[in-house]
């Protein structure tokens, strides 16, 4: 659970990984209402260009988000959160979800931390870079 | 894959007009969805004593999570689940792959299981961009609010950006 004053630049975030194969991100489609075929239907024209379904970009986002909510442990709450889908994530393939703190400020009456996040795939390579921005309550 | 792509003055219309409000709910079952399908394991999106205990009133929305919005056949997308809203601009830009550039959220306030909001929303910018692999692309960047109309509060707002090509 962070606290304003003990938190840190440069600290870093508990990882989330993930390995979602077709089943989760029919789940995940499920629990979205994204049913796009390229994220489950191995036939679609789009995924059979690409070479094989992929992870939603939505689900990666949701993922960043479950990596800062972790961290908040609920004492705070995401201010901003964002990511540019720059790389795909192939279905069965593992990812991982990591962030650190980058800066920390007292604006409008409010402790504001500053995240940078990210999902890399099993190769190192960042898929998904973001930011975020958190207040905590203490 | 498209070689050649311009704005046409009719997609140009389309920039800047607010869709008309459509609902979207925020229930139990929803939230237990999208939290299941991504694989969230924090019980305070599960339970909810254990979400009363960290001190929402019921299951909060996870981060992320925009709620369901309301599916009227004929009315909504069957793919997505959105609102087609017939009453606003169409780009019809005619490009048949899609792809998510980027969102963003920012939150005012966390909605919780049992509320409805309004969602609004409007294409902000449209680009033509060109990729090696992918040819030309139209980058649609929209913005929308998720309001209590009752109580005129803007619970969070998103940013994305939609790429055709």
């Amino acid at each position: 659970m962070p606290n304003f004053a003990q938190v840190n630049v440069g600290d870093e975030l508990p990882p989330v990984v993930k390995t979602p194969g077709r089943r989760e991100l029919v789940q995940y489609a499920a629990g979205s209402g994204d049913f796009n075929p390229l994220h489950y239907d191995t036939e679609f024209p789009q995924a059979k260009a690409i070479g094989d379904n992929i992870v939603h970009g939505r689900m990666k986002f949701a993922v960043l988000g479950e990596l800062v909510s972790n961290w908040l442990a609920h004492t705070g709450r995401i201010k901003t959160i964002g990511c540019s889908y720059r790389g795909m994530d192939m279905q069965g393939k593992t990812f991982t979800a990591k962030g650190k703190v980058v800066a920390k400020r007292e604006q409008d009456g409010e402790k504001l931390v500053d995240l940078e996040i990210y999902v890399e795939n099993s190769g190192g390579a960042r898929t998904t870079p973001g930011t975020a921005t958190v207040v905590l309550d203490h | 894959m498209a070689e050649q792509f311009e704005i046409t003055d009719a997609m140009r219309a389309a920039v800047g007009v607010e869709s008309d409000g459509w609902p979207v709910e925020f229930t139990s079952t929803g939230i237990r969805a999208f939290a299941r399908g991504v694989g969230i394991s924090d019980t305070v999106y599960y339970d909810v004593a254990a979400a009363q205990a960290a001190g929402y009133a019921n299951l909060p929305a996870p981060p992320t999570y925009a709620g369901v919005p309301i599916f009227i056949p004929g009315l909504s997308d069957s793919v997505y689940g959105l609102p087609t809203r017939s009453s606003t601009p169409r780009l019809n830009h005619g490009l048949t792959n899609i792809l998510d550039g980027g969102t963003e959220y920012l939150y005012d306030k966390v909605p919780v299981a049992g509320q409805t909001l309004i969602t609004r929303s409007r294409i902000v910018d449209l680009e033509v961009k060109e990729s090696k692999s992918l040819g030309k692309m139209l980058v649609v960047t929209s913005e929308a609010t998720y309001t209590d109309d009752d109580t005129n509060e803007v619970y969070f707002r998103t940013r994305s950006q939609m790429i055709a090509y």
